[in-house]
């Protein structure tokens, strides 16, 4: 029964993550039409600024407290990161070919993979000591990081939040506004400009916050955004590029079959995650949840 | 001509250099049909380049074959097969759409020459011996061979794919391919079957990537997952942009400088990734027509004198 529980349990710890990085990755894409290829990279700086600050808290004798406190760093940065980007890379693009935009932030993922090694060397970061302070707890018999536990709860937490925050501000009225129809929107006194750089921040910073909660589980390592990149396209293919929900189904269809991939067919797992992504492309080309 | 005295020229060195540089291009003039002539985007052909140089790694590996002209063959039927497969997904779509497919499908080949490592010799990859080239047999020394024989295998291979290129956007199946890219809904109005039409692009340009594919495996001596990353499909497209998609040469210049620009940085500092990424943002900001766009632009200009 514990196996179980635990194998749902892991289900939603990968969901939680993966959600988090293509949340932000959808929603910029739904309201600026820009796919982010250097989405992945903001989520290893999130992992990496987190696991940094925790490092250094901890030669300075920080207690367990400050260090849970010091998580959302990485998140920080990462959304500051992004407000930069938006301003100053992105903005000369809304008027050209999507091809460019795709090239630009292709750059962008070059770039920030190697300032990334530029900054914290080519050695893994880690910051299992907040993970190992919180200790285990026992599911039917079977002991249990909970730190996971954390990981799960921030990942509903965000996805709750984010609703509310789209369905029940005026900010997300406008931010909806615009991605439906950005010219009547801003017809109508939406300040786009506005929209796009809040858009942008807030989807990169919960890219860097899904880096940040997940790096004292896994360390911070190069090549983990490109990697994480790639799965968060699964679930945006999956889900509906563009869509919310459809990031929060997707982001749980490919916890559920990661998870039972890693214990039933360990070498086709990723194969498996790329043929159900084709399968519903072919069946619903916009997505379980897409708009056409 | 300079390409044909070249090796007598300068060093076994930099002809290595050039000869990944016509590789490169032949992979890029069979993408950009895609992009400068069709109007997609495409995201995933280290596919069909890692289809072209795995298919050379089995033959070798498996059915002992040592002829290039075999190889040849083998990559055009695999990546002919393989394109037709992932053009008849892909092709229903456009714009991100048409990139996101193209990327997903090649990851779904990474992933597996990846895990499937008793097949495929997993990171470790396999190794690929020099070739016999029209029967006759490899000589001992490699580089000696690889710096003379092979380089002028693969100019008239080159030379031959620019030619077959050249008829071909310049054949009526090439202007209807463009009346796609600039007006989908005229051009089937007059009566052009648009996805037909893609499917036959996109079969040509995966065949063009899957030729040098084969080419480079025995330059390389060995074929390993990286060829089959979709951050290798992003150079391609990066050489496209750089030499200038709405040109015919334009891919080749911008292969043959990208593969100079990379195999410098790479030399010169471990952050060449910074580089590059540098400089494509600049191109894209301040030179979006790439080398070729630009230096017809300033031709352009020195002729009409204002």
């Amino acid at each position: 029964m514990g196996v179980y529980v635990i194998h749902i349990l892991n289900a939603l710890l990968y969901s939680s993550v993966l959600f988090l990085i293509a949340g932000g990755l959808s929603l910029i894409y739904g309201v600026m039409r820009i796919l982010n290829l250097a989405h992945g990279n903001l989520y290893a700086l999130g992992a990496f600024v987190t696991a940094w600050a925790i490092g250094t808290a901890l030669e300075a004798g920080a207690p367990t407290a400050v260090l849970l406190l010091l998580l959302p760093a990485g998140a920080v940065a990462a959304g500051a990161a992004g407000g930069v980007i938006e301003r100053t890379l992105l903005r000369p693009f809304y008027k050209r070919p999507e091809e460019y935009q795709l090239l630009m932030t292709f750059g962008l993922l070059m770039i920030l993979e190697d300032l990334i090694r530029l900054i914290w060397g080519p050695n893994p970061l880690s910051a299992t000591t907040v993970y190992a302070t919180l200790g285990s707890i026992s599911i039917g018999g079977d002991r249990y990081p909970a730190y996971n536990l954390v990981i799960i709860a921030v990942g509903i937490l965000a996805a709750l939040f984010l609703w509310a925050f789209i369905y029940r501000t005026r900010f997300g009225v406008f931010l909806r506004a615009t991605s439906q129809d950005k010219r009547m929107a801003s017809a109508l006194g939406v300040n786009v400009d506005r929209i796009y750089i809040q858009a942008f921040t807030l989807g990169c910073f919960m890219a860097g916050l899904g880096g940040a909660i997940v790096v004292p589980s896994q360390s911070a390592v190069l090549g983990m955004g490109v990697d994480a990149l790639v799965l968060a396209f699964i679930v945006v293919v999956i889900g509906g590029l563009g869509s919310l929900e459809g990031a929060l189904a997707g982001a749980l269809i490919v916890g559920v079959v990661r998870e039972a991939g890693i214990t039933f067919f360990p070498e086709a797992e990723l194969a498996v995650l790329y043929l159900i992504a084709a399968l519903v492309l072919l069946a619903r080309p916009a997505g379980l949840f897409g708009r056409a | 001509m300079l390409l044909v005295v070249a090796p007598f020229v300068i060093d076994p060195f930099q002809i290595l250099t050039l000869t990944y540089g016509l590789i490169a291009a032949i992979g890029a003039l069979g993408f950009n049909l895609l992009l400068g002539y069709t109007g997609l985007l495409s995201f995933g052909h280290s596919a069909f380049f890692g289809a072209g140089a795995y298919t050379v790694a089995f033959l070798v590996k498996y059915l002992k074959v040592a002829s290039m002209e075999l190889f040849l063959a083998g990559s055009v039927l695999v990546s002919a097969i393989l394109s037709l497969l992932f053009g008849y997904v892909c092709v229903r779509y456009t714009r991100i759409f048409f990139g996101i497919l193209t990327l997903a499908l090649s990851q779904v080949l990474w992933s597996l020459a990846f895990k499937l490592f008793w097949v495929t010799g997993g990171t470790d990859g396999l190794r690929v011996p020099t070739p016999t080239i029209l029967g006759a047999a490899a000589i001992d020394d490699k580089m000696e061979f690889l710096a003379h024989r092979y380089y002028y295998y693969v100019l008239a291979a080159f030379a031959i794919c620019v030619l077959l290129m050249w008829v071909i956007v310049h054949s009526p199946f090439g202007k209807a391919l463009q009346a796609i890219r600039d007006n989908e809904t005229r051009a089937e109005f007059i009566g052009i079957r648009i996805r037909r039409y893609r499917l036959i692009a996109f079969v040509i340009s995966g065949i063009f990537t899957g030729v040098a594919g084969a080419l480079w495996a025995p330059l390389n001596g060995l074929v390993s997952p990286e060829v089959l990353v979709w951050t290798f499909s992003g150079e391609i497209v990066f050489m496209t942009v750089l030499g200038g998609f709405r040109t015919f040469v334009g891919p080749i210049v911008g292969a043959v400088a990208f593969t100079y620009l990379k195999t410098y940085a790479v030399g010169f500092t471990v952050y060449w990734q910074l580089l590059l990424g540098t400089v494509l943002v600049v191109l894209v900001l301040a030179l979006p027509t790439g080398i070729m766009g630009t230096v017809n632009l300033v031709a352009g200009k020195m002729k009409t004198p204002s």
